[in-house]
């Protein structure tokens, strides 16, 4: 359901549903907010620079959660930063989306039973869109979460919040 | 350059009951036991003295000796009472390239150590970080406060051999 199968054969006029145009336009400006927590946050400073380019996803990261929609959470969440990523998270205006980076973030990882200090899973805090699996996850693992993301987008409705 | 038993004889000499022994039979670095109340006059003593010059604290670390005695909570975890919490001072001389480990046992029930701020800075945050993992307070430190745990946090010091994780911080569920 592309835009662009729907075009006029005498151009310059492109019909689309609202809802489509809106998703479009969302889904391929996904601005990220600047943050990363642990070693995910290295690979997800891999993805972002030249040789796999988030930018060409319309991923750009923004140094304020006021500005942003979707937040990567990269790394492990101890209890501490758990409160300010809660924080962080009710800072950014709707709609927002989440993608919760390897091991750590979805459940604890490596420190689900003697981390006295962590949060086994973000998703006990703020609700959570795309789960990334991995220790960190690659780079393509991290784009794959991201391209899931926005299929997500994509098949929302305006009527309905999904997220 | 000094050899371990050679420190230990200037310190005895210097400080003489203060100091309790000395141990070779470890694994790692010999050690000298020394009284954790006045372990600030002889951190000054081995910064300052000409033929030990210890200007470096490499590190300073808390243990739990747990040499108690060990009993059962009712819902089956250890409770250990009485025994020694430790503190142990890794030191370097970056001038005469000697080492030496001190250490400082202090009780369970009261974890008092005079703090050696004022003969290292680098203690600062050693000390915070003690005392946050293992509750041993820091005498005379300026700012002994939590340094990587919340300040909230309630449910006691982490790397205690006793320790029991709380069931909720904040509302958040601990466990997994």
């Amino acid at each position: 359901m592309g835009l662009l199968d729907k075009e006029f054969s005498d151009g310059n006029i492109v019909i689309a549903r609202a809802e489509d145009l809106m998703n479009w336009a969302r889904l391929s400006s996904i601005w990220q907010l600047g943050f990363g927590l642990a070693c995910c946050a290295i690979e997800m400073m891999a993805t972002s620079a030249s040789h796999y380019d988030f930018d060409r996803f319309g991923v750009i990261p923004r140094n304020t959660p006021r500005q942003a929609d979707a937040i990567i959470i990269s790394g492990t969440v101890t209890l501490k930063m758990a409160t300010r990523i809660k924080r962080l998270y009710e800072q950014m205006p709707d709609p927002k989306y989440i993608i919760s980076m390897g091991s750590c973030a979805n459940c604890g990882g490596p420190y689900w039973e003697h981390g006295y200090h962590v949060l086994k899973g973000i998703d006990r805090v703020i609700p959570v869109d795309v789960y990334v699996p991995g220790c960190p996850p690659r780079p393509e693992a991290l784009l794959e979460g991201l391209l899931k993301l926005q299929d997500k987008i994509r098949h929302e409705s305006m009527r309905k919040k999904t997220a | 350059m000094k050899n371990p038993e050679e420190i230990f004889e200037l310190l005895k000499k210097e400080f003489g009951e203060m100091i309790l022994g000395l141990d070779k039979d470890t694994p790692v670095d010999p050690t000298i036991s020394v009284d954790p109340m006045q372990i600030h006059k002889i951190g000054a003593f081995l910064r300052d003295n000409e033929e030990l010059k210890f200007d470096s604290l490499m590190v300073l670390s808390g243990v739990d000796d747990a040499n108690g005695t060990k009993t059962k909570d009712e819902d089956g975890t250890d409770l250990i009472t009485g025994g020694n919490l430790s503190v142990y001072y890794h030191l370097h001389s970056t001038t005469l390239k000697h080492k030496i480990v001190i250490k400082a046992s202090t009780s369970r029930e009261n974890p008092v150590v005079e703090s050696v701020y004022n003969v290292w800075r680098t203690s600062d945050w050693h000390e915070r970080e003690a005392f946050d993992m293992f509750g041993i307070i820091f005498k005379n430190h300026p700012d002994l406060r939590r340094i990587l745990m919340p300040y909230d946090w309630e449910a006691g010091f982490p790397l205690r051999k006793d320790y029991k994780n709380p069931e909720f911080y904040q509302g958040m569920k601990v466990p997994y």
